[in-house]
Order: C-alpha cells, then structure tokens, then sequence
C-alpha cells in the first residue's frame, strides 16, 4: 500500500466539487440556485488551477471570473428576477435531445482523452521533487513580449512563439470597446418598464 | 510555522503521541501533512473569531466614547470585556427563524459563504517575516491572491439578499454587488503600487523589503505612495462594507439590509465575516504599505533576534514581527470603527461618484506617478530623502535570470504539496535540519 | 481501463487525461445548458461553463506537473488561458446588457420568444 497522494486527493475533490455543480447547473430549473452553483463550480476551477501549479491563472479567475463576471451575472438574474422567469422549466423533448447529444459528446471527450497514452498521470516519482517555479513573472514578461521561457530556444523555433504583446494591446482595446458598448446597449431608453435602479 | 513549531509537532507524533500505541508517525507522512494543515486552519479561525469579540467590544466602547456614554462596563469585570461572549450566548440561544417565501438552502448557506470568503484571505496573509515566515500557504502571488478572495465575499451578501424574499434585504444586495465591483477597480490599483515598487507580488518579500527604520515604508516611499495608502484605505472601507459606505445595511433606508431576516447565529456569523474583512483589509495596509512585521524602529534586528542567531531567537523576533502586524491591524480597525461613528453616510450616487469620479483616477494618477518616480529617482525613499537599504533590491526577477533562481524567495502553494505531502515549513525545516 | 486509472488516483499523480475529463463534463453540461435552457441567462451561464472546460485543457497542457512526455504547450497554456478569462468578462458583460435590453423591450426573459427580427 503505497502513501497517499495528497494533490491526487485534492484533485478528486476539486474535480468532483467542479463536475457536481457543472451537473447541479445543466439539472437545477431555478435561476438563482443555478448562479449559486455556477459560483462553486468555477470556484472549484479555480483549485485545479492551483493543483497543476497555474496559481497566477487561478487567482485570476478567482478575481476576474467568480468576484467581477459572476457577480455581474447575478446582478443581471436579479434585475430580472420576476416570479414567472425563477423557475423555468425545460421542455421534455430537449431533455431527450439534450441527453442524447450530450451523452455522445462526453463518451467521445473521455474515450478520446484517455486514448493517448502521453496524457495518463505521469510516474510518481517523476513529479514529486519538481523545483517549484512561480510562473507570475514569466507570465507577465510574456505579456510584454519577452518569452523568459524560451531562452534556450534555437532562433528558428523562437520565431514563431513571439510574446503576446499585440494580442494584450488587442484584448486591451476590445475591453474599452465592450465597455463603451455594454453601457450603450443596457441604458435606459423607455420609461416604460423601468430598471430598478439601486 | 517556524522550525520550532515543527520540531515540536515532530516530537510529539513520532515521540509521544503514537509511541504508545507501537506506531511513529512523521510530520513528512499523511497524518502529520493533516496535523499540520489542522493546526493552521485552527490558529486562524481562532484569529477571526477572537479577533471579532476583541472588535465588537471595541466597537461599542468607541462607539460609547464618541457618544459621550461609556459603553459596557458590567460583564466580566471593570471594562466590560467579556460584554461580546454574554451577547454571543444570546445570540446562540435565540431562536432561528426564516422567513416563509424564502429560499431556503440559499439562505442558510449564505452567512457561511461570506464566513469562509472572510477566512479564506487570512490563509496568504504573513504575520512575520524573515527566513521562516509566519503563513500559513506562502504563495508566490500573496497580493492577488488575497484581493481576488476578499472580493467573493460578497457572493454571500448577494445570496442572502435574494433568498430572504424580502425587498429591504434585496435592495441591500444589489446596493453591495454594485458598491463591491465598483470599489475593487480603485483597490486593485492601489494595491499595485507597493508590488511596483517591490517588485513581487510576495507579500513576505514585501514586507522584508521594508525592513528597517519607519522610514524605509512604503508609505513614506514617495509622495505617490503617501497618498496612494489614503485612497487604498479608503476603498478598503468601502469594499469591506464599513461606514460610511454601508449603504447594504443603511438601517435608516433599509432597516438592517442584506440581513434583516437574518437572527440568531446565522447573523452573528454576518458580523464575524465582517470584523474578519476588516482585520484581513488591515493587515494588508499594514504589510503593503506600513513595513508590516517592522516596527518603526527595528528593535528585533538591532538586539540580534534574528533567524541567523538560531532558532530560539528567530522565534522571538517572529513574535516581535507578530505583535507588529496584529497591532498595525488593530490600529486600522480602530480607525475604521473611529470613522464610522464620525461620519454620516453617504448616498448611493455619492458613493458611486466617490469611487469613479475620485478614487479610480487618484489611484490611476498615483500608479503613474510611483512608475515616474521610481524611474527617475531609483534607489532612494523617505520621500527621496534618504538612500534605500540593500533589503528594497534584493529580488531580481529580472528576465534573464533562469526561472530556477527566481524561485528562491517564492514558495507557490498547492504545488508545495507535491513533495511528499510537506508544507513549505516542514520544506524549511527539512533543509534546515540537512544544514 | 478507466476504472484502473480511477483506483490509483489515491496514491499515483492526476494527468492530463483527468483533467481533460473534468473539462469535457464542464462543457458539455455547457452545451447542454445553450440547448436546453429557456432564460436568456441560463443560456449565458452555459457559455461561461464551456469557457471554463476549453481553459481546463489549457492549463493542463500547460502544467509540467501533469505531463507525462506528451507534447506540451508550457507558457503559452497559461497565457492564452488568461486571454480566454478576459475576453469571457467581455463576453458576459456584452451578453448581459443584450439579455437586459431583451428584457426590457419584451417584458420576458425567455429565449424562445425572440423569434423576431425586429426591436
């Protein structure tokens, strides 16, 4: 009997914390419990990204995903929350057709997933005494364009992992856009249903 | 933990403990990782739950003051300290009631959601510095790390005001999810300035970089920083729910907010959530921008308290460095509780207008003016008045270094784990022992 | 051959593969959420469900704790992982002043009454 693996234990517990609440979401018909579940499924994410040693990414989702968009959404399911719109249910027909796609979908993603062997858990031993790397600031320099990670690179295979310095100006711009765009889309035009503006 | 502490859990489990039954237990196998994770666990709900009787108590005695009154003076003795346990009691036997539209899962899982958030920001929060930090998961992006959770509590405020099926408690709500995502914006900002000028995000090396007289803080860096800690602690305020910003639960408009319908223990874990933010928002003032574990004069290193004279006196620094932090952190709630029996409360509009028309600019102002100034006039603080110690360069995280070396003074969290179940302290101690 | 994998998940480090499992039960409830829900923000909800199952993939190509001598993505994994949280803030911010503005000129938040082209 071999020592228990402790992130191999937390894997199974954010794993399975993630696929529950996925599950609790698709099967849940009210709205508010769905955005609840949502939360503790991304939250849940949000430790694999630490498991597989992404904190940086983790944090970010944590702060980004389930702090700034989730609660966007939830304040969106509150400005929208009359009783007839809580609790919708799904016609049985999409159930059946839902269940049947989705059903092949997952059995092909698993099958497919575990039918490469270089994608099975690595030996034990190998991964145990990894040095430990913060990759925040390799992150960062990539942003910047610099790929700290890719020093040692020949010059040939460097060429064309460039760093995502136009991509981030890019999302930089896009988010200013959205901004400006959101704001415009959800003013209040009519005074006929107004929002309640707390 | 230090070494001490687990040379002390070493002796326990493989001497005493499990002696008795034929069994020796290393803190390096399964029980001792579970032990050691308990005891952190353990030491931190304790902070946050003793921390708020110590602030409510605090609070009315303050409060009390301001007020011309005197506050509690009966239970337990002269300055009626032990007013929050009696008031605890109560609460406990109080009967717990819901209301009868109200969801009912969602409303009682809401105060723990908040309680937990509130919590899960104490575990990257360093109480001593040095070689053996005091924290419980040192993680290599504290700063983030703590921001990103202090912003979930919310989700349990949110809930809470939807699921009472009351339209007090929802207005409360929807008052916090926009006050919080608003206020995170100026926070984040502000809360950059001192990992700028650090050049990390480690919340130890931070605060080591501070090391030194008071002069070598972040606040008095340069007059960027100088007002960049104001608008900081004024966002604090705000995201942690405080007067003047406590429109979710503007008794005069809403009578209690978010928890109206809230009694008994439910509510009081509300309020332990939120002394809990409070001391979480503290402490982090008090590492980012106030020298954290170092006093205004280094007292620890100049009576040679300091990990390289052995452990006993590494321990003892750390307790100097402890004492430091805990009473930064009290001071700022104190100035907290002072405000918000000071000050009237702002309106929804003034509190939105507070936030986009003057803390995000400052901070955004303030960021540029901290690049401007540490461009310019490198290796300098107090105000550029004096030159900055050898401590403030000692992370170079520059691009060139081979990402092995940058790894020294940043241990990542749950990647930790993968050496064999150990905890960075237990990691520490290993080598320490080797040495 | 799964239930293998499965029992010594206890003792032995998680892969790729079981990453990659967790994603695709992420995103085909995703999926399933877009087919099936009738409220415009079950809908979006969907969305942010599968955005999370396609970032699991990433991350884990890009972690060097689960890799196994496959083909890996390193920093790019975490990089373009960062990209996709971004642009799903956009999405959702987009998405709902969309389903507000829906919301307000149709007095209903059901997709299945939008079935006209027309404000």
């Amino acid at each position: 009997m071999n020592a228990i693996y402790w992130p191999s234990v937390f894997f199974l517990l954010f794993g399975a914390m993630a696929c529950g609440f996925a599950l609790a979401v698709l099967l849940s018909a009210n709205i508010v419990r769905m955005a609840f579940y949502l939360v503790m499924s991304l939250a849940a994410t949000a430790g694999l990204f630490f498991l597989a040693g992404q904190e940086f990414v983790g944090a970010m989702q944590l702060l980004i995903y389930v702090g700034g968009t989730l609660v966007l959404l939830i304040f969106g399911v509150m400005l929208t929350s009359q009783e007839r719109f809580v609790n919708m249910k799904t016609l049985a027909g999409d159930w059946v057709i839902g269940m049947i796609a989705g059903g092949a979908l997952l059995s092909l993603l698993t099958a497919a997933a575990f039918s490469v062997p270089e994608w099975r858990g690595p030996e034990r031993a190998a991964v145990e005494n990894l040095p430990i790397e913060p990759n925040a600031t390799p992150i960062g320099m990539g942003l910047l364009g610099a790929r700290v990670d890719q020093i040692g690179a020949p010059a040939d295979e460097r060429a064309g992992m460039a760093g995502y310095l136009f991509p981030f100006e890019i999302v930089s711009v896009h988010l200013l856009v959205v901004l400006i765009g959101a704001a415009y889309l959800a003013r209040a035009k009519r005074r006929s249903n107004p929002l309640p503006t707390g | 933990m230090a070494s001490a502490i687990n040379n002390l859990l070493d002796w326990l489990l493989t001497s005493w403990l499990l002696s008795g039954l034929g069994l020796s237990v290393s803190t390096d196998s399964a029980i001792g990782y579970v032990v050691a994770a308990f005891i952190h666990i353990a030491l931190i709900i304790n902070l946050v739950a003793v921390g708020a009787l110590v602030f409510i108590w605090l609070e009315r005695k303050i409060s009390g003051r301001i007020q011309d009154r005197l506050g509690p003076t009966r239970v337990g003795g002269k300055f009626g300290w032990l007013q929050t346990l009696a008031d605890g009691l109560k609460l406990i036997t109080k009967e717990d009631l819901m209301p009868d539209g109200a969801d009912g899962f969602l409303f009682k899982i809401a105060p723990y959601i908040s309680f937990a958030a509130s919590i899960a920001a104490f575990i990257a929060i360093p109480f001593a510095g040095g070689p053996y930090p005091w924290i419980a998961q040192h993680l290599n992006t504290g700063v983030f790390f703590v921001i990103a959770v202090l912003g979930l509590e919310v989700f349990g405020v949110i809930l809470a005001g939807y699921s009472s099926a009351s339209k007090w408690s929802l207005f409360g709500a929807m008052r916090e999810a926009a006050q919080v995502v608003s206020y995170e914006v100026p926070l984040g900002m502000c809360a950059v300035v001192p990992v700028l000028i650090a050049g990390s995000m480690d919340m130890v090396v931070i605060g080591n970089q501070q090391a030194g007289f008071f002069t070598n803080w972040f606040i008095f860096h340069d007059p960027a920083t100088f007002i960049t800690f104001w608008v900081y602690f004024t966002c604090a305020l705000a995201s942690v729910n405080r007067a003047p910003f406590d429109l979710a639960e503007a008794e005069s408009e809403l009578v209690a907010g978010f928890h109206t319908e809230y009694s008994g223990l439910r509510w009081s874990f509300f309020f332990m959530a939120e002394y809990g933010s409070m001391l979480s928002v503290s402490l982090l003032a008090s590492i980012l921008f106030l020298g954290g574990w170092h006093g205004p004069i280094p007292i620890a290193s100049l009576l040679g308290l300091t990990a390289e004279n052995g452990d006993v006196a590494g321990y003892v620094g750390n307790l100097l460095g402890l004492t430091n932090v805990l009473f930064k952190g009290v001071v700022g709630v104190s100035v907290m509780i002072w405000i918000r029996w000071t000050l009237p409360r702002l309106r929804i509009d003034q509190v939105m207008a507070t936030c986009l028309k003057y803390c995000t600019p400052i901070a955004a102002v303030m960021f540029l003016g901290a690049v401007l100034w540490q461009y310019n006039l490198p290796g300098r603080t107090f105000f550029g008045l004096l030159a900055a110690p050898p401590a403030m360069f000692s992370v170079d995280e520059g691009w060139e270094a081979p990402p092995a070396v940058t790894t020294e003074p940043a241990k990542p969290a749950m990647v930790e784990v993968r050496v064999e179940g150990l905890t960075p302290q237990q990691v520490a101690a290993n080598q320490e022992r080797g040495n | 051959m799964t239930t293998s994998l499965l029992a010594n998940l206890l003792t032995e480090p998680p892969g790729v593969a079981h990453y990659m499992t967790v994603g695709a039960v992420m995103f085909v409830c995703g999926a399933m959420c877009m087919a099936t829900k009738r409220n415009a923000l079950g809908v979006l909800m969907g969305i942010e469900l599968v955005l999370n199952g396609a970032n699991l993939n990433f991350i884990a190509f890009g972690s060097k704790y689960l890799d196994n001598g496959g083909p890996q993505l390193g920093l790019d994994g975490s990089l373009i992982a960062l990209f996709v949280i971004v642009l799903a803030a956009a999405e959702a911010a987009v998405a709902l002043a969309i389903a507000l503005n829906f919301y307000n000129n149709h007095d209903s938040i059901d997709v299945d009454r939008a079935d006209q082209l027309q404000g």
